[in-house]
């Protein structure tokens, strides 16, 4: 079926999705809440910049970061000084790119989820003797749920999926930047039809399930 | 309690009061829409802050900007009803009671749980979610939540007006029995004059931001140029006691300061036992004016009684304040009439009365 260095890619690629998604559903949170829920100027401004990826082409993104993250880039020369050494070409590279690309396909359903709550329920709590951060835990967390739910599964899926920006900063390392989409594009050069079939049919098949299971279960939810 | 507050919204409306209210009871701020009540309610909530503004509940000080004084919502001692239901859908009907009363520690709960459940009968529905709930009984779950953390001042932001009148009477009287049976002051948001009169013990009306009067609810609403305002709904409140029910005729029979009235018990309501309390309430139309007591007449209900002001009415009608005992009245007659009776303040008069309305 998979020979090993397709398992490996695989090994990467989920790894790699399941990061991006739990780090950006932890710092989403916060700036989610503040597009949502803040009353600063700069809301619009950084509304559309967290918006860009949607509509940016990756390699544009892989350029700039690949550009940044190298030995004369702010960024690489932040990594340096701190001893890290470069970040492009590995897979915390990929990491931080893939938080970038993937960071409007979490942060959004969070600033959705949170305006759909409104004030009223959050002043209920204040006036039940509330403060705001027990008020954020215990209300607006919850009631933010579908949110959390419709972030998580796009942003793994749509990680899992990324190809221009892995190309661009992580290359083709395997074991270490050979993602599947990466993977699946060797074997199409190479002519390796059956092993890219498999790839490629089993990303379809994921992806549909997991899409097909959100929407399910947001169905289930509608329903009184 | 002591409110000043000053408030500023955008397109030149301003809330700017300053005010003592009783500190026990029912008090109902009343005005049309717009007038800056639920602005009012807010800033003695803290969800608005008044700048400057300055509010004192039962001794508390909850903001006093003369002296740096502010508590967010989260630390005044009050419970909240809002306009439309509130509840917080991701717990259950029990879930939402229990939210309130274990944010306040057990030494200052004075108000039992138990007791907000069974005078608000929502027993039955404690293992529900909001959404399987209706209007109704939602909203007597927020009531009992917001009772739950034994307020020092319950504000009840027109806790009816989403209701439709079939569930607006089947709260009604839960708001009745609790306005009687916790001790615990009320300010009470509405535009209904028909909630003012049953619910109400104080009246604050607001206009344009402006508190324009405010006294006991009976007295006030017997104003003339408060009367005037309301149209054809103007009218006077009698609070008396039951004096006997004469089960011959079918017919109530009520003391009050003034005499007494006969009157006709609503259709299925409660029997009532002599010396309850009830408060009747009186049309300014169905009040007329004769200067000698009419013997053969069907009207049950005339009363001696005092003429202190009159006002016009639109061109060809006048209202008259009268005064019955203590008890104020209201009477609208055509201007022909008021010549032809020669009606002037000070003059004695019967007012015989048509209708009679039993509130409570």
């Amino acid at each position: 079926m998979l020979d090993p260095t397709s398992l490996a890619a695989v090994r990467l690629s989920v790894e790699l999705a399941l990061a991006t998604t739990l780090l950006l559903l932890i710092g989403g949170t916060p700036l989610a809440w503040w597009l949502a829920r803040g009353r600063s100027r700069w809301r619009v401004p950084v509304r559309a910049l967290v918006a860009l990826p949607l509509v940016l082409p990756p390699s544009v993104l892989g350029f700039y970061l690949l550009v940044a993250l190298g030995p004369n880039g702010p960024l690489g020369q932040l990594t340096q000084a701190l001893g890290w050494g470069l970040l492009s070409f590995t897979f915390w590279g990929l990491l931080l790119g893939s938080i970038i690309y993937s960071l409007p396909f979490v942060v959004q359903p969070l600033v959705n989820a949170f305006e759909a709550i409104g004030d009223r329920p959050l002043e209920a709590a204040a006036t039940l003797r509330a403060s705001p951060l027990d008020t954020f835990w215990h209300v607006a967390l919850p009631l933010a749920r579908p949110g959390y739910l419709t972030g998580a599964v796009m942003g793994f899926a749509h990680t899992l999926g990324e190809f221009g920006v892995v190309l661009m900063i992580g290359g083709n390392i395997p074991g270490a930047t050979r993602v599947i989409s990466v993977q699946i594009y060797d074997h199409v050069e190479a002519l390796e039809y059956a092993q890219a079939h498999w790839l490629a049919g089993g990303m379809l098949v994921f992806s549909f399930g997991v899409l097909l299971a959100l929407h399910l279960l947001q169905a289930r939810k509608g329903r009184p | 309690m002591a409110l000043r507050a000053r408030v500023d919204h955008g397109a030149g409306f301003r809330l700017d009061v300053d005010l003592r209210l009783p500190g026990r009871g029912v008090t109902a701020v009343f005005g049309p829409s717009g007038c800056g009540k639920t602005t009012l309610l807010r800033a003695v909530a803290g969800l608005t802050r008044p700048a400057p503004g300055r509010v004192v509940v039962a001794g508390d000080v909850w903001q006093d900007d003369a002296a740096g004084v502010w508590r967010p919502t989260h630390q005044r001692a009050l419970g909240m009803v809002f306009q439309e239901a509130s509840l917080f859908d991701h717990l259950s009907a029990r879930g939402n009671l229990d939210f309130g009363l274990r944010r306040v520690p057990a030494a200052q709960r004075r108000v039992p749980l138990a007791q907000a459940i069974e005078l608000l009968g929502i027993g039955h529905l404690l293992n529900r979610r909001p959404a399987q709930l209706s209007g109704g009984e939602r909203q007597r779950v927020a009531i009992a939540r917001a009772l739950a953390t034994s307020p020092r001042l319950l504000l009840l932001d027109e806790p009816l007006a989403a209701l439709d009148a079939a569930r607006k009477a089947e709260v009604l009287p839960w708001f009745e029995r609790l306005a009687r049976e916790l001790r615990i002051p009320v300010l009470y948001v509405t535009h209904s004059l028909d909630e003012v009169a049953r619910l109400a013990d104080h009246l604050l009306l607001l206009h344009g931001g402006q508190a324009v009067a405010q006294g006991p609810v009976a007295g006030l609403l017997a104003r003339l140029d408060v009367a005037q305002a309301h149209g054809d709904a103007a009218g006077a409140l009698i609070d008396g006691v039951v004096d006997h029910f004469d089960a011959a005729y079918h017919l109530l029979h009520v003391r009050f300061a003034g005499g007494t009235i006969q009157c006709v018990p609503a259709p299925g309501a409660p029997a009532r036992r002599p010396g309850q309390r009830v408060r009747l309430r009186v049309q300014a139309r169905d009040v007329s004016l004769t200067l000698s007591a009419a013997r053969d007449t069907s009207i049950l209900n005339m009363l001696p009684a005092t003429v202190d002001a009159l006002a016009d009415d639109g061109p060809a009608q006048v209202l008259v304040a009268l005064h019955a005992g203590d008890t104020p009245l209201l009477a609208r007659v055509t201007r022909k009439s008021a010549d032809a009776l020669r009606l002037a303040p000070g003059q004695r008069v019967f007012a015989q009365i048509k209708g009679v309305a039993v509130l409570d």
